[in-house]
């Protein structure tokens, strides 16, 4: 029997993969040409792929869910020929009739023209060439293009009789695949060869080009041979007295490592990953500045340190427990958007050793008390810079507050494997119009920014605003944290 | 305006029964009937064939005809033996009508050559990819042969006329328009063949034009006339009507043939994303082939041998351009060169022996010889 294997196809022009939606047969079944095998979908198009065989089903090689590069093998189909050469490589086409259909197995079945190619891509190799390569000569052909001392264009009725030239090949062996060898050819007498940045890099050094001999492929004069250029020929070693002449400050340079170096990777890594949007709203929080007195004032609270942040993250697991698309990640591997079972809080911590992000576990599970705790000792320790890793791991949503640095609003960027950080400004004490009709007036209130970015690829601005509202009613009204809790 | 306006020619409704028409008529018989019957399901196999083909990876692209074969056929059995076309990428049935083999079609979309058949002595020019491009070159042709003295002369083995074909979007394109407006000032002896097939790629027609295409014609100066282009009957009566009026002399006719795109635009493009099913549904009770068939049962009583026996002869069709297509060798590169004017240049010729040299440098097999080895039997790939 002779097993065929289909492979996939581009079913649109010049798309290479293919997710698998729907497998219409089954391991067993019976296909005749042009009966439907699957649905596959491109970024194009949802299309049914129809079977080029006739046979039976032997086996599907990919599954429902699996995006597949164009070329690959789909599925095997047994056409029932007792005889016929070895198991073909499955791109052999049937219904060419007679031995035909064998030959065909130098194409792969996706290939006319588009796609992906399954055979060898390597440059084939060269027969050794006759003649001496002649590499001056070409490369003054090269320069000749860039000469302006010719025209370029001409009078649409002049004519000039075809020349014969000589077509011969001409040159060695073309290079092999890797990495290209450095090889110098020296410049012609015509033109320089030079990119433009490095033209203007020679004319602020005041280097002549012309004097410069290119290292570069080809004779190209790169920016190294400029600069080389530019040093003086006999370098005279710096002596001591000579900084001594030249009190000028110099830069400081600090290597970049530690905290400072993980700051950078994540916040690159989340600003470039991670599409930001960032909402805010100014809302006034003299209710909850009054609760947070009644809460000091009670002897459970007695011993804990109780701040408006404390009120502000109990508002914002409220929140999230509203909107837990705040509280998720997205799993680029997987193509999966996880939402988290509990909220691991992060709290931004400005610390000796730079920026810390420790987060309290399942944050949403503890009271009121065991939070401000759970605080008391988590900035502590950081500021320690005694946090173990774990508590820097597996956070899920941040907060962080610059309102302690008497800032009223930033824009921050979430910390990576999140999908939102809630930041709050500092509470002062301005006009705010309060009361309606004509009870309306102004009064000096508690008031504060609060802004939350998050990431657009699983938030969307309706759920970032409302979780934003949801945060900012809490804190305006503390009595909403038994509606809406 | 809708599929029910007056000004529709119909002849053939829906349901297979014939209706009359003030101002057309068709003339021809059952049998000749039977043979557009015939046509259209070929053209359907072909172009349902083709459409597999591609999505099995052997054609690059297939642009399906599915629901306007009659529009094809109707227009392609209304042309003389002098008759000139220029088609869209999309007249397959019209192709078929003119003889042009269908393996030569699909070696166009598989990529094996730019159009491989005898523009001259099929009489059906190149397809043309650029959207309305031809509706120019159509114009072109039609004042030269009027020059060549070929046009209204009375002799009905000289007089010839040209068809040129294209889609409801082209009528927005710069091109058409030129064309209309030198096809009416040199009275050329055209007939501009519209399809209406509702949809240009996913832009529908109410969103082109604001009155019916065929009333476009007025403006330009020549007549408009709009035919169920699902109606193979009327189709064929309106256009011989054009052509005859073309090849005596006088002048150029627009026909909207309204008809419908049930496939996609081309294999590349996924139709669910901008219409609705219903749509589809709603057409495929004014099917073209349908209607054909329900008439030659009903009135004109032929027998069910005669639809099984073209479905037989739809299925080796469809084998052969199966089997045909898989077996098209690709071009040897160095052919190209012979295929850019109809006397070779010097400096091609120069071109072509230093190409030719250079594929020979290779030491391995290079693409042509690895691909002429499909001809060769009995080597295992």
């Amino acid at each position: 029997m002779t097993i065929r294997e289909f492979r996939l196809p581009d079913p649109g022009e010049g798309l290479v993969e293919a997710d698998i939606v729907t497998w219409r047969v089954a391991v067993g079944d019976q296909v005749q040409v042009n009966d439907i095998l699957l649905e596959v979908e491109t970024s194009k198009s949802l299309v049914e792929l129809p079977s080029p065989f006739a046979g039976t089903i032997t086996s599907l090689l990919v599954a429902e869910g699996d995006t597949v590069d164009v070329g690959v093998p789909i599925v095997a189909i047994d056409d029932g020929t007792e005889s016929g050469p070895a198991p073909t490589s499955g791109a052999g086409v049937a219904g060419t009739g007679g031995d035909d259909t064998g030959d065909a197995g130098e194409r792969v079945a996706n290939l006319v023209g588009y796609g992906a190619k399954q055979t060898d891509t390597r440059r084939r190799p060269r027969k050794a060439a006759a003649s001496e390569p002649e590499p001056v000569e070409t490369h003054e052909q090269v320069n000749e293009t860039f000469a302006t001392t010719t025209p370029v264009s001409r009078r649409a009725d002049h004519r000039e009789p075809l020349r014969p030239s000589t077509a011969e090949p001409q040159g060695g062996p073309l290079p092999g695949p890797g990495p290209a060898g450095r090889e110098t050819v020296p410049p012609s007498a015509g033109a320089v060869l030079a990119k433009p940045p490095v033209r203007k890099y020679a004319r602020d050094l005041g280097v002549d080009l012309a004097t410069v001999t290119g290292t570069g492929a080809g004779g190209v004069i790169t920016r190294d041979d400029v600069e080389q250029a530019a040093r003086p020929a006999e370098p005279s070693p710096p002596g001591p007295a000579m900084s001594a002449v030249t009190p000028i400050a110099e830069d400081q340079r600090i290597p970049i490592k530690g905290v400072r170096k993980a700051t950078a990777a994540a916040v690159v890594q989340s600003a470039f990953t991670a599409p930001h949007v960032t909402v805010w709203v100014e809302t006034d929080v003299t209710a909850a500045v009054d609760l947070l007195e009644v809460i000091k004032a009670r002897r459970d609270f007695a011993g804990v340190k109780v701040s408006p942040l404390l009120l502000v993250a109990k508002a914002a697991l409220i929140a999230l427990k509203r909107h837990p698309e705040l509280n998720s990640s997205w799993d680029e591997a997987k193509q999966e958007i996880v939402l988290k079972a509990g909220v691991n809080l992060g709290i931004a911590a400005a610390t000796p050793r730079g920026l810390m992000v420790p987060n309290i576990k399942n944050a949403d599970q503890l009271s009121l008390r065991e939070l401000a705790e759970a605080f008391s000792s988590l900035v502590g320790t950081a500021k320690d810079g005694a946090t173990p890793p774990a508590d820097l791991a597996r956070g899920s949503f941040t907060i962080t507050n610059i309102g302690v640095f008497g800032i009223d609003g930033g824009q921050p960027i979430i910390n990576p494997g999140e999908s939102g950080i809630l930041c709050v400004g500092q509470i002062a004490r301005k006009p705010w119009v309060v009361g309606s009709g004509a009870d309306e007036r102004i009064e000096a209130r508690s008031v504060t920014t609060l802004a939350v970015s998050f990431d657009h690829r699983l938030v969307d601005g309706e759920q970032g605003s409302t979780f934003l509202a949801d945060v900012a009613s809490v804190l305006t009204d503390p009595g909403l944290a038994m509606v809406l809790a | 305006m809708s599929y029910g306006d007056p000004e529709l020619v119909q002849l053939l409704s829906p349901e297979g029964v014939r209706v009359d028409h003030p101002d057309y008529a068709f003339t021809g018989d059952d049998e000749q009937i039977q043979g557009f019957y015939r046509d259209m399901v070929l053209t359907r196999r072909l172009d349902t064939e083709a459409t597999a083909l591609q999505r099995q990876g052997q054609l690059g692209l297939w642009a399906s005809c599915l629901g306007q074969e009659a529009a094809q056929i109707g227009s392609g059995r209304a042309l003389n033996g002098q008759d000139v076309v220029f088609p869209t990428y999309r007249e397959h049935g019209v192709a078929w009508c003119l003889g042009v083999d269908p393996l030569q079609l699909l070696g166009l979309f598989r990529g094996v050559d730019l159009g491989g058949w005898d523009p001259l002595s099929t009489r059906f020019h190149l397809y043309t990819i650029v959207i309305g491009a031809q509706a120019l070159h159509a114009t072109g042709y039609a004042m030269g042969i009027e020059r060549d003295g070929l046009v209204g002369t009375g002799d009905a083995k000289r007089d010839a006329a040209v068809i040129g074909y294209f889609g409801d979007g082209a009528t927005s394109q710069g091109d058409v328009n030129e064309a209309f407006i030198f096809a009416s000032s040199y009275n050329a002896p055209i007939v501009f063949f519209c399809q209406n097939n509702q949809w240009a790629i996913s832009e529908p027609i109410e969103r082109q034009s604001r009155i019916p295409l065929y009333r476009r014609a007025d403006g330009f100066g020549f007549p408009g006339v709009r035919v169920d282009g699902n109606d193979v009957l009327a189709v064929h009566a309106v256009t011989s009507q054009a052509l005859e009026r073309a090849r005596s002399g006088n002048g150029p006719t627009f026909i909207e043939a309204y008809t419908y795109r049930m496939g996609a635009h081309t294999t590349s493009d996924d139709p669910t994303k901008y219409r609705l099913a219903d749509e589809l549904e709603h057409w495929r009770l004014k099917d073209p082939i349908a209607r054909v068939r329900a008439h030659l049962t009903r009135s004109g009583g032929i027998e069910d041998d005669f639809f099984a026996s073209v479905e037989t002869e739809a299925d080796d069709l469809a084998a052969t351009i199966r089997s045909g297509c898989l077996a098209l060798v690709d071009p040897s590169m160095v052919e190209m060169f012979d295929q850019v004017y109809v006397d070779q240049t010097p400096h091609l010729s120069e071109q072509q022996r230093w190409y030719a040299d250079y594929s020979a440098s290779f030491e391995s097999d290079s693409d042509e010889t690895a691909r002429s080895a499909v001809e060769t039997p009995g080597r295992q790939g």
